[in-house]
């Protein structure tokens, strides 16, 4: 288990990488959990003119409360289109929204996600998740998908149970083979021990930073396929106490994705 | 079609026919007479629900869908249900306490968002009672598109060389001007929607606040619908500025005034979900005798939704949920 500085927990660590890249004057859609206090502490931050969208609808809102649901009256607050989720997914299939931030249950090399079933097989599966939701549109649509996942061995996997949503698929050129966009795809993924980006000839995820703590041996102990490192790995850079400041207080004062306070001290 | 070596062939059932010059018969019957549709819940399920229909629900999981009708459903033992799981969370569960459907098209169902999954909703969908079929939000939205525009598929550009398409009911084309490969998605047309709503008048035409998500299309694309409202008003309201009309009388078959409607869910403008009946629902679903007797308490043994808002939050909690409501009328 890998312990950090005390002043701040992993999630808040993962919440601050993640939201470093929200850039301002992008549009991006966000799914439910941890991405969402990302890009709400991304708009009160480093991009003040972050265009959130939500996929039922909400259209660049002011973000007050962290939402519980992705449709919920907190992705409403100040936005300037309350609009239908045709319109943000026909939004994306124009090639207007620049971002996507998604989570799932497994994840593969060529960052394919799996949020469908786990286990048997698609009749008779052992476990029964939600299903695609928005995020196989968002993978398909978005220019660039980004996921937050817990890093272990039973989520990196050499092959995801289901492709619920695309990643690279089978690799180089496989994305456009099968008639999705040109130049769409994934593009980080910010684990519990790190930030990985992916190599651009073989579409394969690879390690572009180092979590404070974390050494290569235990990404690669916990990732169940061949991980790659860049050739310059950084550290990724610790949350800045106006950071930490602004998640606990305005972001997510009732510790939703935080944890309560008392639970925040260890990763 | 196109059918290169290598491509994904879906496999999944489809439930419902696409067939639109069947659509337009249906269509060209349905009444149009401006007539006044109020009824209670329980008159708009035994009327309008019949065992082996295909249903959908609008809003989004906890946000502005119809309790009552649901519960109703529910009480009532429908059974051999279609169902359309677009974006489904809370009316997904109340559906799989009830075990009323045999069929679903899935793009989410099971999952809480970020409370979790719901255990007995795991339960009834790992147990091979229900026959699924994948498609994505937007796939399945646009699926209630072509519906309402009158067309037997529309393309689109989702779940290309997933699984999702996979064990899908799509099937893939190519753009007969560009060569582009695509998807066809077809036509969906529920036997019923059910769709709450903000106000209404006598007559069905009804009014949504806040974010649509896929409700417009639903409500065009349904053969039968039922709306709920939170308040009822005067026709005038509409003439006076059409751009409250979300939804037309001529769409409308049912028109039943339940104040409070979407709880324990959010409705915007209204009031907050009530995370604590939610959080209570997934804690009893854990364990299957707790469940049952939680369902008698709040649904089989109440008669109706007022008696179930009653014994789950009452006035005081109402008035919370009211005051915890971020989304102010200017």
């Amino acid at each position: 288990m890998v312990t950090v500085d005390a002043r701040y927990s992993l999630v808040e660590l993962m919440i601050c990488a993640a939201a470093r890249q929200l850039e301002d004057n992008k549009t991006a859609v966000i799914g439910t959990g941890a991405p969402l206090a990302a890009a709400m502490l991304a708009q009160k931050t480093t991009a003040p003119n972050l265009v959130i969208l939500f996929e039922a609808g909400a259209m660049a809102p002011i973000l007050e409360r962290l939402p519980i649901s992705v449709s919920g009256s907190e992705t409403q607050t100040r936005a300037l289109v309350h609009g239908s989720m045709d319109e943000v997914m026909e939004t994306c299939q124009r090639g207007l929204v620049d971002y996507t931030f998604l989570g799932g249950a497994q994840i593969d090399m060529y960052g394919n996600l799996n949020s469908t079933m786990i286990g048997g097989d698609y009749r008779h599966p052992k476990v029964r998740l939600p299903g695609s939701g928005g995020a196989n549109d968002l993978a398909s649509l978005c220019w660039k998908t980004m996921a937050t996942m817990q890093h272990d061995a039973r989520r990196f996997v050499p092959k995801v149970d289901f492709i619920t949503s695309p990643g690279y698929l089978t690799g180089p050129g496989a994305r456009e083979a099968a008639g999705l966009p040109p130049d769409t795809g994934p593009y980080k993924v910010i684990s519990t021990l790190g930030v990985m980006g992916f190599d651009p000839l073989s579409k394969r995820m690879q390690v572009e930073s180092l979590h404070p703590g974390v050494t290569r041996e235990d990404i690669a102990a916990a990732t169940g396929f061949e991980m790659l490192f860049a050739a310059h790995l950084e550290i990724t850079p610790e949350p800045t106490d106006e950071q930490l400041e602004i998640l606990r207080t305005q972001v997510d004062p009732q510790g939703m994705i935080l944890g309560k306070p008392e639970r925040r001290k260890v990763g | 079609m196109i059918e290169l070596e290598g491509d994904i062939q879906p496999v999944g059932e489809l439930f419902q026919s696409p067939d639109v010059n069947a659509a337009r018969e249906f269509f060209r019957h349905k009444s149009r007479a401006m007539v006044d549709k109020r009824m209670g819940v329980r008159e708009a399920v035994e009327r309008f629900i019949h065992d082996g229909d295909y249903i959908a629900t609008g809003g989004f999981g906890s946000v502005r869908f119809s309790t009552a009708v649901l519960h109703e459903i529910v009480r009532t033992r429908k059974h051999n249900l279609g169902f359309s799981g677009h974006s489904t969370t809370h009316d997904f569960q109340i559906l799989a306490a009830g075990r009323v459907i045999d069929r679903c098209d899935i793009a989410y169902v099971v999952g809480l968002e970020i409370r979790g999954l719901s255990p007995n909703g795991r339960r009834f969908m790992e147990s091979g009672a229900v026959r699924t079929t994948e498609w994505s939000n937007a796939g399945l939205g646009w699926r209630y598109k072509a519906a309402a525009m009158g067309v037997p598929f529309l393309p689109a550009r989702v779940m290309l060389g997933s699984d999702t398409l996979r064990y899908s009911a799509g099937r893939l084309i190519e753009d007969p001007f560009t060569g582009q490969k695509l998807l066809a998605v077809p036509a969906l047309y529920p036997d019923i929607g059910i769709i709450h709503v903000h106000q209404a008048d006598i007559y069905g035409n009804a009014q949504i606040d806040g974010t649509s998500i896929v409700d417009l299309d639903l409500a065009k694309a349904s053969k039968r619908l039922i709306v709920t409202t939170e308040r009822m008003v005067e026709t005038e309201e509409f003439r006076r500025d059409p751009r409250k009309t979300s939804i037309p009388y001529w769409q409308v078959d049912a028109v039943c005034h339940v104040p409070f409607g979407s709880y324990p869910g959010n409705m915007p403008f209204e009031y907050f979900s009530d995370e604590r009946h939610l959080a209570e629902w997934v804690e009893v679903e854990q364990d299957e005798a707790r469940f049952a007797a939680f369902l008698d308490k709040f649904i089989y043994g109440v008669d109706n939704f007022e008696t179930y808002l009653a014994l789950a939050a009452g006035e005081q909690r109402l008035a919370e949920l009211r005051s915890l409501e971020i989304l102010k009328r200017s």
